[in-house]
């Protein structure tokens, strides 16, 4: 090699030893520069940073209110518990010296959790400040508490089915707060705004206490009430006894966190006369003028339909309703079309299907495949058919309302959208029927089965039920136990509120004679809600014009064989029962 | 300040006036920020693992103490010394290394490891410095690039056993420094190009031949997948940010596998801050840049060559962990030179720059034997 080629190699190497440390150089400043990136990054995240769980802050959930504001559900910011079994001395003495300060912590067990290993053990969640001072008081070391959010319910039970619960990670497991979960999660840390109800808070506790009265008093195994808003279908007070305090729903008993509104379906026997009657009317086949004869009982197949008290003559459709006659509506039924006009019927009306509501404590109505006469027959008394009661109270609502079908709904609804909704709506029944229909609730109050429905100084239109009760095991009915309801709706001219109230085997007293109908048992219940809701509602006081035109409407019943004074006769001295 | 005059022709005196301090300092500064590192992340982690607060500091500081007499030892051989312990070192690392493809337990689906009293070696980790100077000397002894088929034959069996292993990131990291000296020693621009489309063959081949290769490249790319070790890296830096969450308070480590060692890195972003790790970037780029800058200045071709592939594949395994850590490229185990817990690794490099620094020492200087 000679001198030239070395020094012309030696060149090169010295360009090729640049060139080499300036890939270098390029490679280190990539990775400079993404450290770079990261650390602001990295700054990024840590301003977004109430919504991550990862060190140990919580989510926070947004609060429920009723309809005007009143806090229904919130947070408060609570202590856990935790422990780090590494740092502790002896993790054997400190969990039996925690378990003897903290309620509810068990030594052994909590000792178990520390020997598992990891760095982290829950010793117990939520805990109240004084748990907390004897905490501090112990001095141990390893053990330390987490910041976290504890849900509270400010009501208690008063509106316990409805708002539902949360579990111990805050996460909605029933009512409202697991059906919107995804709504409240998160809260205003994720620009969530707090949830308006439906629900108005006084009408709630006027409702739940109403329905706890009627409980005791009947020694009811349950009840569920319901005060929805005729004209937008909101619902303004739902109750279900037995009830538990949301604000510790794990000790609650599963048979108090049923929701016998929305997750329960129940014969409700002659309440579902409103519809048969409206299903009549509507066909156009019957006329509120029309009469059947009910003066003896109806047999269908081997079946033998009878009335709770028998009339032993023609009534009148207004009768057949007022007395709650089972022969006559059967009859009314079959004048208007059977089971060809009664199924859709209550199809449109919604009854056959899984109602859709905020909460996910529904229920599929139990409905016969087959659908024979007998069916019919039976369907039209309300037995064959079980349906939610909030189910039922919307059809109601339909029926005397707009005769519209809208979904019931737990949320407020903007009133500068409900006409377009309305419009859209499918329309079940006519102005007219809607109108014979409000008349015919009125006549069962004044002068039926409902006259403990009514209230002082209001027009209060009703239906009673009383049905018998299935044996939980067998098919068929045991005869002793009832389910008890009153439907009512106020003002009987242009309903604005529905209630109603179920009472699930109330027993008769010595004020009742003994009865444990719905006329004597659940409409009393009613009756009183409407006293003290009304007012509060801003419900219009009785008119004596509208009245006198109620009341009149009497007089122009068709006269047959002259028994129209007759017929009066019989409401005047209308008393009870079915 | 000098303990040693300049006329002290003493072994010691000679190597103080002639070593590359500036490199020397650099690379104290390395050894003195892994040993704070161990001392201050890793007692939680080992207490994490039900082990003695101590173990991984003992450890470290069992390895780290013969790694530092090693370098300074190895610094203060001539060229010719370091030759003669390069091949020393090739030959058994060889055997070994062949050794391990018989007689190696099988960890995490690779045969890479040897057990020997008890401690893990990985006899590759030794065979990449010495297989760089023997490279070197076989091109630098004769003119041109008359000595490559030679050190191609050697470069291409050691692949070919790194490759049975399997062992692909550490015959990457062959080929590359195997590359870079190639490029010193004067390859023609057409080779070059040449060479580096097998480059990407052989990467392309091991995709779609090898499928842990395929998991990992197609986990990189995907955007939705999260590979859990990355994942918990980013956490870990990120919740260090720019000045760390201080000294032993890391949180994520706890989480993070190989905490210590291969993902050390994010273990000082977090507790040190990204500040920490961008002076750590900054200190092996400046070892990097230094030692080029010395090879520029020295004409003998074997040393050059040498360092080169020494210097190289140093780089090289600093680049591909913090790279790794930062999510920039796909996962693969490689520690980060001195600052990563002990272990075979931390010896192999200590020889390494030990070789380094003998071959960047002033006048040092090989000539081929004619």
């Amino acid at each position: 090699m000679s001198e030239h080629d070395k020094q012309r190699m030696n060149g090169i190497g010295a360009v090729r030893l640049r060139l080499l440390a300036l890939c270098f150089v390029l490679a280190f400043m990539s990775i400079g520069l993404r450290l770079v990136d990261m650390a602001t990054a990295g700054q990024r995240t840590v301003t977004a940073g109430p919504s991550q769980t990862e060190d140990g802050v919580e989510l926070r959930r947004a609060a429920i209110h009723d309809r005007h504001g009143e806090l229904l559900a919130s947070n408060i910011v609570t202590l856990s518990v935790i422990g780090d079994p590494l740092l502790m001395n002896d993790p054997e003495t400190a969990a039996i010296a925690l378990a003897r300060v903290l309620d509810g912590v068990n030594a052994a067990e909590l000792n178990a959790r520390f020997a598992r290993g990891g760095r982290f053990a829950w010793v117990k969640r939520q805990i109240s400040p004084a748990e907390q001072a004897a905490v501090l008081e112990l001095g141990l070391p390893g053990i330390g508490f987490q910041l976290g959010e504890r849900r509270v319910y400010p009501r208690g039970r008063e509106a316990a089915h409805v708002l539902g619960f949360v579990g111990i990670d805050n996460q909605g497991l029933a009512g409202i707060e697991y059906g919107l979960d995804a709504a409240l999660q998160g809260g205003a840390a994720l620009g969530k705004p707090d949830l308006a109800l439906s629900l108005d808070r006084r009408v709630q506790r006027i409702a739940h206490a109403a329905t706890k009265a009627g409980v005791d008093r009947f020694s009811a195994e349950g009840a569920c009430t319901i005060v929805l808003d005729v004209e937008t279908r909101e619902v303004l007070a739902l109750v279900s006894l037995p009830d538990y305090d949301p604000n510790r729903a794990e000790r609650a008993p599963p048979e108090a966190r049923r929701n016998r509104c929305t997750g329960d379906v129940y014969e409700l026997g002659s309440l579902f006369k409103v519809v048969s009657a409206a299903m009549a009317l509507e066909s156009g086949d019957v006329s509120i003028y029309d009469r059947f004869d009910a003066s003896e009982s109806l047999r269908i197949g081997r079946h033998s339909i009878r009335d709770f008290r028998g009339h032993q003559r023609w009534l009148s459709v207004p009768e057949v309703f007022a007395y709650s006659s089972n022969i006559g509506t059967v009859k009314m039924t079959f004048a208007a079309g059977g089971t060809e006009a009664q199924k859709p019927f209550l199809d449109h009306l919604g009854l056959f299907s899984r109602p859709q509501l905020e909460i996910p404590e529904t229920t599929q109505p139990l409905v016969q495949e087959r659908w024979p006469d007998i069916v019919a027959a039976t369907v039209s008394y309300g037995h064959g058919i079980s349906v939610s009661p909030l189910q039922f109270t919307e059809a109601v609502a339909a029926l005397v309302g707009d005769g519209k079908r809208l979904p019931a709904t737990f949320l407020r609804r903007d009133p500068e959208t409900l006409p377009t909704i309305l419009e859209q709506a499918p329309t079940v029944v006519s102005e007219r029927t809607i109108k014979d229909l409000r008349w015919l609730m009125w006549l069962t109050v004044e002068r039926g089965t409902g006259a403990n429905g009514g209230v002082q100084g209001y027009m209060v239109g009703g239906k009673t039920g009383t049905a018998d009760k299935p044996t939980g095991s067998r098919r068929g009915y045991d005869g002793r136990a009832v389910i008890s309801s009153f439907i009512g709706v106020f003002p009987a001219d242009t309903p604005r509120y529905a209630v109603l109230s179920v009472l699930d085997e109330p027993k008769g007293d010595a004020e009742t004679y003994g009865f444990r109908t719905g006329g004597w048992t659940a409409a009393p219940v009613v009756s009183r809600i409407i006293a003290q809701a009304g007012p509060l509602l801003g419900v219009p006081k009785k008119s004596p014009e509208i009245e006198a035109a109620f009341t009149d409407r009497l007089q122009v019943m068709p006269v047959m064989n002259g028994r129209t004074r007759r017929m009066e006769d019989g409401f005047a001295a209308a008393s009870l029962t079915r | 300040m000098s303990a040693f005059a300049r006329t002290d022709r003493s072994l010691l005196g000679q190597w103080w006036w002639t070593v590359d301090r500036l490199l020397l300092v650099g690379i104290g500064i390395l050894v003195l920020m892994g040993a704070i590192m161990v001392l201050a992340s890793s007692p939680p982690i080992a207490r994490n693992l039900r082990l003695d607060g101590m173990h991984f500091v003992i450890r470290h500081f069992l390895v780290l103490v013969p790694a530092a007499l090693c370098l300074f030892a190895v610094s203060l051989l001539a060229p010719r010394g370091v030759l003669r312990l390069a091949t020393m070192l090739f030959a058994a690392a060889a055997g070994l290394t062949i050794a391990t493809l018989f007689f190696a337990p099988e960890i995490k689906g690779a045969t890479r490891w040897l057990f020997i009293g008890g401690q893990q070696l990985q006899p590759s980790e030794f065979l990449k410095p010495g297989l760089a100077v023997v490279v070197a000397w076989l091109l630098a002894s004769k003119p041109g690039l008359k000595g490559l088929p030679l050190s191609l034959i050697l470069v291409g069996g050691t692949m070919a056993v790194l490759l049975l292993q399997p062992d692909l990131g550490m015959a990457a990291v062959v080929a590359s420094f195997f590359a870079a000296q190639l490029f010193v020693a004067g390859l023609g621009w057409l080779p070059i190009i040449l060479l580096a489309a097998v480059g990407v063959g052989g990467l392309w081949s091991a995709y779609t031949l090898l499928p842990h290769v395929r998991d990992r490249i197609d986990g990189f790319l995907d955007p939705a997948a999260e590979i859990y070790q990355v994942e918990r890296a980013l956490s870990a830096v990120k919740s260090g940010g720019l000045f760390g969450r201080g000294p032993g308070e890391g949180v994520v480590k706890f989480r993070l596998p190989e905490a210590h060692s291969d993902f050390v890195f994010a273990t000082v972003a977090e507790e040190f801050g990204i500040i920490a790790c961008l002076v750590i970037v900054a200190i092996f780029a400046w070892l990097v840049l230094r030692a080029l800058w010395r090879l520029q200045l020295n004409p003998n071709r074997f040393v050059q060559l040498a360092a080169t592939g020494l210097i190289a594949q140093f780089g090289l395994q600093a680049l591909v962990n913090m790279a790794v850590n930062v999510n920039l490229v796909p996962t693969k185990g490689m520690t980060l030179p001195f600052i990563s817990y002990g272990g075979s690794s931390l010896l192999a490099v200590a020889i390494t720059m030990g070789m380094l620094l003998a071959l960047t020492r002033r006048g040092a200087r090989l000539e081929p034997i004619p």
